[in-house]
């Protein structure tokens, strides 16, 4: 048996099935419903079977067309980058509100991904966000938390 | 009937209406044009906007940008060879030909003609089946629905995922593993919380679509390294030619659009197959119907080419609505989608709602006619216009995908571990997606988790924990039959391409 990138693949969906499967038996249920012909856990049980059961035939049975990505082709720097921003953009976004988190979060990705025209950076981030806030918050009467609008008295 | 369609204009000719076909079809053929980004992503950016809305202008914003979403698709295909969507991927065979030859102008005319005749009579066949099957369906019992879902869930891994059935599998499980976390519906019991009130409601769905289609797919554009703007670059947009058609070709789409407009149709009510084998399978029909002199000119820019596919996509398209209004199973990942988004509005697709709720019933099959024609009376004009949209660089375009993603989940929920859930997610899907692990199975199985389980409930305690339900009824036994089927068939595939490997 060959071992390429999908087995192993296979091999973490099998692991994952094994401990829903494990999971799911620890699910408590109550004691009349305990010898029901179907409880709160049956259909995880039986998700947890299938789940090993693919899996198992995919590392099992030999891969006619594997599929090989060579990782000298893919752009992890700009995609690691990328993800860790929208992690920071995630985090901050209720602390420091919706104008600043956003915009910064637009510039730094613009600039990641290898935008260096500074007057489009600018004017697709901050300017952008305040016609988006103003439409949602200002027009459609969406709520947008910011305590940073709040605090300066931008924002009611 | 006639009352109900005049239900359905009515609400579908409100101005709020009207307005929302119109900005769904506008914003479906920019979303759907962009390389990479297809149907299900430009619903799944839509899905926090319609929320606010009522159900039935909700589902008719989604609708139009479904249609607009495979439009666009087209236009991608026919002028950068570059398709939107698989669905459009028979288009390009004989579009960019054409656009090559100083005929991009015409290839998009033919295509928006056609998408309009496929999907014109598709809505009428819709407005024919679509009652008639829903009082049919009435009859059906929980054991049939578990079995309609299983078929569903099977179909569609094993038509979308060009011979990775196992890969499919795998999604769907995975799929139904996300929709069981959270309380069980019946006792309220925690599953797969691991004691965090954050998953105690379980998954949003608007949340697992966005994470599947429209993050890990800018993920995936940016990890691979595309940029569809260079390739929009090479084209001039303002020369694209002429949009008017002679006799001769007019003569020949003719001919081309009934049959391709029935079996699109056809195909795209049967759960999993959709517009992609549609597409292809209209051109291989159409290749044989014609003159060997017109076959020679198959992949080189015919006219009927490119009119088969494009019609029967359409087609397919509205076939795809005749399982979800009818039965309440979706049978594509599009419709998947649209499913989630009407349990969203608290409404439950099915036979019965022709019956409780006609305004969304009618005013969706409505709406396809008025979207059809906004699509050829608005956007074809426009194309060269819309077309310039190919030519924004994804160093903007991808960081505006992710805020979309990221500000829809964070205007549900107000909640930091959704968005993390959801980059979470979405790591994970770009990665499956590197490896060819498709998406819609994962999506379809989300979305029917909920009520796979409710029916296999209720099917195990009608028949005291017996799995002879599934053999009791011809009509769930016909179901288990097809599903065998097609199991063994793909399994059977599997060894075969093994032996010959």
């Amino acid at each position: 048996m060959k071992i390429n990138s999908v087995k192993i693949i296979s091999l973490l969906f099998f692991v994952l099935s094994a401990f829903y499967l494990y999971t799911a038996y620890q699910i408590q249920v109550f004691s009349f419903d305990e010898d029901s012909p179907f409880n709160a856990k049956t259909f995880p049980i039986y998700l947890g079977y299938t789940g090993m059961f693919f899996a198992g035939l995919k590392i099992v049975l030999p891969d006619p067309n594997p599929i090989e990505v060579s990782p000298k082709n893919l752009e992890f720097k700009k995609t690691i980058l990328l993800v860790l921003t929208m992690c920071v953009y995630g985090a901050t976004i209720l602390k420091v509100g919706f104008f600043l988190s956003t915009s910064l979060f637009l510039v730094f990705a613009y600039y990641f991904l290898g935008e260096r025209r500074w007057k489009y950076i600018l004017v697709f981030s901050f300017p952008f966000v305040a016609i988006f806030m103003y439409l949602l918050h200002g027009l459609l009467a969406v709520y947008l938390r910011d305590p940073l609008l709040k605090y300066i008295g931008i924002m009611g | 009937m006639i009352e109900g369609i005049l239900i359905g204009l009515k609400t579908a000719l409100s101005f709020q209406n009207l307005l929302m076909v119109m900005i769904g079809c506008f914003a479906g053929t920019i979303i759907g044009m962009l390389p990479g980004l297809g149907p299900m992503t430009a619903i799944a950016l839509m899905i926090p906007i319609t929320y606010g809305f009522d159900p039935a202008t909700g589902l008719i914003l989604m609708a139009g940008v479904y249609y607009g979403a495979v439009f666009g698709g087209s236009t991608s295909s026919i002028l950068i060879n570059a398709p939107g969507v698989p669905g459009t991927v028979a288009t390009s065979f004989d579009g960019y030909p054409m656009a090559q030859q100083g005929k991009a102008g015409k290839a998009l005319a033919i295509a928006a003609y056609s998408s309009f005749a496929g999907g014109t009579i598709a809505a009428i066949f819709l407005l024919i089946a679509a009652p008639s099957l829903s009082k049919v369906s009435l009859s059906f019992r929980s054991p049939d629905y578990f079995g309609l879902m299983i078929l569903g869930l099977t179909a569609v891994a094993a038509f979308s995922s060009k011979g990775n059935f196992l890969k499919a599998m795998m999604m769907c499980v995975f799929g139904l593993m996300l929709a069981t976390v959270g309380q069980d519906t019946l006792s309220d019991i925690p599953r797969f919380t691991f004691n965090t009130m954050n998953l105690s409601d379980g998954i949003s769905f608007v949340l697992v679509v966005m994470a599947t289609f429209a993050m890990s797919e800018a993920l995936t554009i940016v990890i691979k390294g595309n940029d569809p703007a260079k390739a929009a670059k090479q084209i001039s947009m303002t020369e694209l030619g002429s949009i008017k058609l002679n006799k001769e070709e007019t003569k020949k789409m003719f001919k081309t659009i009934p049959r391709s407009s029935v079996l699109g149709f056809i195909i795209g009510v049967l759960p999993g197959a959709g517009a992609t084998i549609a597409s292809f399978l209209a051109y291989g029909m159409e290749r044989n119907f014609v003159s060997n002199e017109e076959k020679e000119k198959f992949g080189k820019g015919s006219v009927q080419g490119l009119c088969a596919p494009e019609t029967a996509n359409n087609a397919a398209c509205s076939g795809a609505f005749v399982p979800l209004l009818t039965l309440g199973i979706p049978g594509s990942g599009t419709t998947a989608v649209m499913l989630g988004a009407l349990l969203g509005f608290g409404i439950q697709p099915g036979p019965r709602l022709y019956e409780t709720n006609p305004e969304i019933f009618w005013s969706v099959i409505m709406s396809m006619y008025i979207g059809m024609v906004v699509l050829l009376i608005l956007n074809l004009p426009l194309i060269p216009y819309i077309a310039r949209i190919l030519a924004v660089p994804r160093t903007f375009l991808i960081p505006m995908i992710l805020f979309f993603s990221v500000t829809g989940i964070y205007l549900m929920s107000f909640n930091n571990f959704d968005i993390f859930l959801m980059i979470g997610i979405a790591v994970i899907a770009t990665i499956l997606r590197l490896y060819d692990f498709p998406m819609p199975p994962l999506i379809l199985s989300f979305v029917l988790g909920g009520l796979m389980e409710e029916n296999l409930r209720r099917s195990l305690l009608i028949s005291d924990g017996s799995w002879s339900f599934l053999w009791n009824r011809p009509l769930t036994l016909s179901i288990m039959l097809i599903i065998i089927f097609i199991v063994s068939w793909q399994l059977f595939k599997s060894l075969k391409a093994l032996k010959n490997a």
